[in-house]
């Protein structure tokens, strides 16, 4: 074959691949992006603001982090075609399964919570009442999944994922020494050396990588996809390349407040954006726009994850392919997650702060649980047959697992006695 | 005899029956754990129950150190 044959074989094959990849992409794409919510957001701004470009080398070893993690429910969701929820129950026993549910319910109600506080933040921005960002909010999530098909809830999810990196075109705006990012980021080193506060710096942004949330909805996305085991290595491509992307919007998200707030004490990323308005009202819009995006990408997530959990134990219909009388409590249960917490936001001088530092806590109690039952189940040749976790597998896993054990749970300890830090 | 019925009232009552129903029926079908109980297992499981021993008996301690 000629040059010219050559290339356009390969083109063909390419768009061919694309195009069954764009088809068959959206789990891992979007729960990948729906990590950076809210409270992600708002790490990485308080990140880069103290830290400047000293921690993207730690950011970009959060990518084979988030990978291994999320591979497993796409491997799991396809071989067994049952959500997390339903897996522990049936595999570990009712006790587990209570535990877990139970759990998991109490997490993503509080996470979605504080989406919520970072949405109405957000728009707070642009003078907009908060009443009317959540009953906004709330409407639009509804109608998302009241249209009755998976495919199509999936594909405007990735619309509003595609909107998670306006951190790209933002850290432009602020014309980031290039050089600068490459030498002082990539070089692993430990700014200040390795002391209290930095410590609670790398374990925040761990927690914010790894979210029992994430676990479960990936799994129980891909059942209701109706992904096949044939369908894997797409699964593993699509939670690729979102991996990758997460990892991207967190670096960019650094350099912009790297660069602009270095130095500046800044508590949350609407704070960030506020202070940025005054100096350059596009960065500024770009940062609380994203911040808005990542608090309700979080929230089309959590409240889906937990309305797959609530249908996968108690035997109720569950899925985006059903009409709301075919799946009443289904959708009952995603309104029901969407009122209350969008509620509580709205109550006034109601403890915010208190459910933010509570999230943290309470997630450390799930977190270890859902990845111990996650190797265990990947382990299993009865339940995985030859797509069981390989030795190479079982030690990376294994590895990145008590990481995240340990760290993460230092981090909730810290964050309940943040005294013993000092 | 003191019923669902009698504490909650005929209605409620009937709803919160249905719910324990459910309930009771979830744990005879997931009674006995699919997974073998091997070595590996029970280890992973007996951590995890230590675990969360100690994080109940850390939230108990804070709770009471903001109570004095």
């Amino acid at each position: 074959m000629d040059f010219g044959s050559t290339f356009f074989y390969k083109y063909r094959r390419f768009v061919k691949t694309l195009k069954i990849y764009l088809f068959l992409a959206g789990p891992g794409l979007i729960v990948m992006l729906a990590d950076n919510d809210a409270g992600g957001i708002t790490t990485y701004t308080v990140t880069g603001a103290k830290y400047g470009y000293d921690l993207i080398w730690f950011l970009l070893l959060l990518l084979p982090v988030a990978y291994i993690v999320q591979e497993m429910t796409v491997r799991l969701g396809a071989v067994t075609k049952r959500g997390h929820a339903e897996a522990i129950f049936d595999a570990f026993g009712s006790f587990w399964g209570w535990f877990s549910f139970l759990d998991l319910a109490l997490v993503n109600w509080l996470t979605l919570v504080t989406e919520f506080i970072g949405m109405t933040a957000a728009l707070a921005i642009f003078n907009v009442p908060p009443v009317v960002t959540i009953v906004i909010v709330s409407i639009v999530m509804m109608l998302m999944v009241l249209q009755g098909k998976y495919w199509t809830w999936e594909k405007i999810a990735i619309l509003f994922a595609a909107l998670n990196v306006i951190y790209i075109p933002a850290a432009f705006l602020v014309h980031p020494s290039i050089s600068e990012v490459l030498k002082v980021g990539l070089v692993p080193h430990f700014p200040g050396g390795f002391n209290g506060t930095l410590f609670f710096f790398l374990m925040a942004n761990i927690g914010t990588t790894i979210a029992p949330w994430m676990i479960f909805f990936q799994q129980s996305a891909v059942v209701d996809k109706g992904m096949k085991e044939k369908d894997i290595p797409w699964g593993q491509m699509d939670t690729l390349i979102g991996s990758a992307f997460t990892v991207l919007v967190a670096i960019f998200l650094v350099v912009v407040t790297g660069t602009v707030l270095f130095g500046v004490e800044v508590e949350s990323a609407a704070q960030a954006a506020s202070i940025m308005m005054i100096s350059n009202p596009y960065l500024g819009t770009c940062i609380a726009i994203g911040l808005f995006n990542a608090g309700f990408l979080g929230a089309i997530c959590i409240s889906l994850a937990s309305s797959w959990a609530f249908g996968e134990v108690f035997g109720w219909a569950h899925s985006l392919n059903l009409k709301v009388r075919e799946a009443p409590w289904f959708y009952t249960c995603y309104l029901f997650a969407l009122v209350t917490a969008g509620g509580v936001v709205l109550i006034p001088n109601a403890p915010l702060v208190l459910i933010t530092l509570f999230v943290q806590v309470i997630a450390v109690t799930l977190l270890p649980a859902a990845l111990v039952f996650l190797i265990l189940l990947l382990n299993n040749e009865e339940i995985m047959g030859k797509y069981r976790n390989t030795t190479l597998q079982n030690i990376v896993a294994t590895v990145i697992v008590v990481a995240i054990i340990v760290l993460s749970t230092l981090y909730g300890i810290t964050t309940l006695f943040p005294e013993w830090l000092m | 005899m003191l019923t669902l019925e009698t504490v909650f009232g005929e209605r409620i009552g009937r709803v919160v029956r249905g719910w324990t129903d459910k309930i009771h029926e979830i744990n005879i079908k997931y009674k006995t754990p699919r997974i073998k109980m091997s070595r590996g297992v029970k280890i992973a499981l007996m951590f995890l129950r230590i675990y969360l021993l100690l994080l109940v008996l850390l939230l108990g301690y804070k709770f009471w150190t903001l109570l004095k």
